[in-house]
């Protein structure tokens, strides 16, 4: 048990720093790629820390990546850069649990309604602030940041997330969210203060969600809320979680892969019919997995068990 | 200015009201929350603006033929992609989330064929643009037409669904799924129509809406949201309560707009959502919910 937790760590070790020296021999186009995919990994990572475990659908993932994104626009002049991931962090946290406050004691559909529209909030009054107050829609960032920067934090932060997502399916939190999930009657038999987990649940991952759009601002140069606030991430996000798995460790990370780089393909051939196919591949996602999303997690595990035991096996 | 705003906003209400009926059947009856349902209301609006300006039929007569269509495709939307979904799913949580992904995926459907046909900019066209002179303050004669028409497609489906036995067959699997195949209901049947009718509505809410506002391909999800939040302020199911939420929602917006930002209805609504949500999650005008 000992070697093979030896051998786990090294194994990780190692693939992180060959991920780590991409920038050294990739080009721009595919470090590009690896920035978005990365990205994505770690939204759908963060999205499915809460989301797998409690089946509360959120939609809201790009309006803590655009107030992260929005955060580093408005203070990067005035701030250390390391100062502003951590006020972009408190920001975010602090939206997620009002939130979550509001509407994480209600039923989940409500929960899914209410996320859909808050990016559009979000959006309608930070333009409304920059248009009254500030009298300027859009800005501009100037960090001395490259894409090798911006890709060595995203990989730092989608470690961490692993880790943390790791961690959680093991701690008491975990296992307290998955009661939750499964039955919240049971659950606060139990003595698990149900609005209490979820809520931190929820924030940690806005918070990492916020991280992630306060890394890649630099990216942009020039920040509009319509450019920052895209309901599409959310989207692609959640077909991501879905397709991995969201109540795997890897799932999402392994969903984001293939989606983003499908949709980086259609979006540069057809730019016209993206959110058709995009449409259609929701629909697939929601029919291929014939138990719904929510018991597709077990009949993967189920599947996928034997071959990852006789990989452990042969090692 | 305050009666002219009000006025507005109890002719854009008549409208919300209507398409909050639609997606109360939707959810209430065939317990499917349609993400699409926005979208449904702007592709009849496409209908009707095709309608007038390449035939040139008149909006009135457009309703007659658009209503069936979102009639006809929502039966089929709900025959080929959504019954599937309620007969694999046990529960009733389930059947949500699936049913939420599913026509979130067909919101992408229908709003990308929309983009490819008709592009992203706003459209209108002009009919009954003429004022019309009421308690001292002119409102144009399409937010009038808009308005009855509203009330009489609204108060007519609340007869029917009042008066006669399949209305009553539609309100027993709103009030008890569980219970309504014991007297001889078939659930599946009502849930299907009651699902149609509420895209029939949808259609004619776009077909109002097209009168006398401008629409574009992406303004479905506005749509959605402002149903949805006349559904839960007026309690799921309830129909002279999606009316009197729909008013009231019409007004503030209206008001919020005149007076404060038009930038800022949104928020308006969805403040006024989260104040139900977390106040009175069963409605204002609904019973306590179990």
């Amino acid at each position: 048990m000992n070697a093979r937790t030896l051998s786990l760590t090294i194994g990780a070790i190692a693939i992180l720093a060959i991920l780590a020296a991409a920038p050294a021999y990739a080009g721009p186009y595919p470090l590009g790629l690896m920035i978005g995919i990365l990205s994505y990994g770690v939204l759908a990572t963060a999205w499915s820390m809460f989301s797998g475990p409690t089946r509360y659908v959120s939609l809201a993932t790009v309006a803590f990546f655009g107030i992260g994104a929005y955060t580093v626009a408005v203070l990067g002049d005035v701030m250390p850069y390391p100062l502003i991931l951590l006020v972009a962090a408190l920001i975010g946290a602090v939206l997620a649990i009002l939130v979550g406050m509001a509407t994480l004691r209600l039923a989940g559909v409500y929960f899914v309604v209410f996320t859909f529209g808050l990016t559009e909030l979000v959006r309608q009054l930070v333009t409304y602030y920059e248009v009254n107050v500030t009298k300027t829609l859009g800005r501009y960032v100037f960090l001395p940041l490259g894409p090798e920067h911006i890709y060595w934090q995203l990989l730092a932060l989608g470690t961490v997330t692993l880790a943390l997502a790791w961690w959680v399916r093991r701690a008491r939190i975990g296992l307290a969210l998955r009661v939750i999930g499964d039955d919240p009657v049971a659950a606060s038999h139990l003595g698990i203060d149900i609005t209490r987990t979820k809520l931190t649940l929820f924030a940690a991952s806005a918070v990492i969600m916020t991280l992630a759009g306060a890394i890649q601002a630099p990216r942009w140069t020039y920040i509009e809320p319509s450019i920052v606030f895209n309901p599409t991430v959310s989207f692609l996000t959640v077909i991501m979680a879905l397709l991995g798995g969201p109540n795997r460790l890897f799932g999402p990370l392994l969903g984001a892969i293939p989606l983003f780089l499908l949709f980086e393909w259609l979006s540069a051939n057809f730019p016209n019919h993206y959110s058709i196919i995009l449409g259609l591949l929701f629909v697939a996602i929601v029919f291929l997995l014939p138990n719904g999303v929510l018991a597709f997690a077990e009949g993967l595990i189920n599947r996928v068990r034997p071959v990852a035991g006789s990989r452990e096996a042969a090692r | 200015m305050v009666l002219s705003a009000l006025l507005t906003g109890l002719v854009l209400g008549g409208t919300y009201a209507l398409i909050a009926m639609g997606l109360t059947l939707q959810y209430g009856v065939a317990r499917i929350m349609n993400l699409a349902y926005g979208d449904v209301i702007i592709a009849a609006a496409f209908g009707a603006f095709v309608l007038f300006n390449s035939l040139g039929i008149n909006p009135l007569l457009g309703l007659l033929i658009v209503a069936p269509v979102g009639f006809l495709a929502s039966y089929l939307i709900y025959a080929v992609m959504l019954q599937p979904l309620a007969r694999r799913s046990g529960d009733r949580g389930r059947l949500e989330v699936d049913s939420i992904l599913a026509t979130f995926g067909l919101l992408f459907i229908i709003q990308g064929v929309a983009l490819v046909v008709f592009g992203s900019g706003f459209m209108s066209y002009s009919f009954l643009a003429v004022p019309v002179n009421i308690l001292g303050t002119s409102l144009a004669a399409n937010r009038v037409l808009a308005f009855v028409l509203a009330i009489v497609i609204g108060g007519g489906l609340y007869q029917l669904l009042t008066r006669t036995r399949w209305g009553t067959a539609i309100r027993a699997v709103a009030v008890a799924p569980g219970s309504a195949p014991l007297v001889g209901i078939d659930v599946d049947r009502v849930a299907r129509f009651a699902f149609a009718l509420g895209g029939a509505l949808a259609a004619c809410g776009g077909v109002i809406v097209s009168m006398y506002l401008t629409f574009n391909a992406t303004a479905g999800v506005v749509f959605t949201m402002k149903a949805l939040v006349v559904v839960i302020m007026g309690g799921v199911g309830n129909i002279p309560g999606a009316l009197a939420a729909g008013l009231i929602l019409g007004v503030v917006e209206t008001l919020v707009a005149t007076f404060v930002d038009p930038g800022l209805t949104l928020a308006a609504t969805y403040l006024i959502f989260l104040a139900v949500l977390v106040l009175r999650p069963s409605g204002l005008f609904g019973r306590s919910a179990s």
